[in-house]
């Protein structure tokens, strides 16, 4: 736990200034960290913060829930010291109608219009309901919310929320919780082309390489919960997965070699000696 | 006289002329942010004092919580 805080107080300078260094805009507000936070799991609120300030992140997701199962307004307190911009959830919703109301009483509650919207169509695998999705996009839309979808990896998917005004697109990688990782790299990056929305890798996340490959893929930002909340040490994972954004997006921009089938001497074959 | 409603999933009987305000007083001490629905549909803040229960009112009484 010591170790925690003095790798985050060491490291957080300078991460913050190579963060700022390359922003990226969401809803029409600028971020200058990729790494968007889930807040459910953890075991205390003290843990919450320390989670909170080393991941560096300026955005994270929270619920609805009735009031004798929900957390309390310190929890609100933390988040709010923390200075992150709050993103409230339809998690558990499996329709469009019950995810529109979760997106209205979220509004009231929280006052903003952001919403993450999450329609589950399958209990075992939580994976989204694209029809259900759809029609909630589309009504959360028109009433003025700013929509980021929760989707799965397919392209035109992706490209019909884009399309009826989502403000970003966020493909899963795997199913919720379940550390699987990237399972379709190759979708996330199709799925990349074919919006000019942000693209939020959101959910599957495992460890810190997942992270790095979701960026490296050219997505915009990564959304998490589990891989950090539930991890055996939270704060190092957090600060992990930041790292991990930001290596991925800089090598993303660093533009990657391509993959050959042989080898390519890196050691120059001109003037080998005859021994 | 009272009036049987639902709140949270529970059936409870309140006082006929409670409002949205009284019941919202009632369940969320130590709660910020709270949303109120009745029978699907949004209670905005500002109907809660305005707004009286009728028998048999489905209620949920929202608060903010950790999520993904």
């Amino acid at each position: 736990m010591q170790k925690d805080r003095e790798l985050t107080e060491e490291l957080a300078p300078a991460l913050e200034q190579e963060e700022a260094t390359d922003p990226f805009s969401l809803g029409g507000e600028t971020f200058t960290s990729r790494l968007i936070l889930g807040t459910g799991g953890l075991p205390s609120l003290e843990v919450l913060e320390r989670v909170v300030r080393s991941s560096g992140t300026q955005l994270v997701t929270v619920a609805l829930r009735r009031v004798e199962a929900a957390a309390g307004s310190a929890m609100l307190e933390v988040l709010n010291r923390c200075g992150v911009r709050l993103l409230p959830n339809t998690a558990g919703c499996q329709t469009a109608r019950e995810a529109v109301l979760t997106a209205q009483l979220s509004r009231e509650a929280f006052e903003t219009d952001w919403i993450k919207l999450e329609v589950i169509g399958d209990d075992r695998t939580l994976l989204p309901d694209a029809v259900e999705l759809m029609d909630a996009a589309e009504q959360l839309v028109a009433d003025g919310f700013t929509v980021l979808a929760y989707t799965t990896d397919d392209p035109v998917l992706g490209r019909r929320l884009a399309d009826v005004g989502c403000a970003a697109v966020m493909p899963l990688g795997s199913p919720i919780g379940s550390g699987l990782g990237i399972r379709n790299p190759y979708n996330i990056a199709l799925l990349r082309e074919e919006v000019s929305v942000p693209v939020v890798l959101d959910a599957g996340i495992g460890t810190a390489s997942d992270a790095a490959l979701a960026m490296e893929l050219g997505c915009d930002a990564v959304l998490l919960a589990s891989a950090v909340t539930r991890a055996r040490e939270p704060v190092q994972m957090a600060l992990a997965m930041r790292q991990a954004v930001e290596g991925g997006r800089l090598a993303r921009g660093a533009g990657r070699i391509p993959r050959r089938w042989l080898a390519e001497a890196s050691t120059s074959m001109q003037g080998l000696p005859e021994l | 006289m009272t009036i049987p409603l639902t709140v949270n999933g529970s059936p409870v009987e309140l006082p006929a002329g409670t409002t949205v305000a009284a019941l919202v007083a009632q369940r969320t001490s130590g709660h910020d942010r709270v949303a109120v629905a009745r029978n699907g549909d949004v209670v905005p803040r500002s109907n809660w004092t305005t707004t009286e229960l009728s028998p048999g009112d489905r209620l949920e009484v929202l608060a903010p919580t950790a999520g993904g």
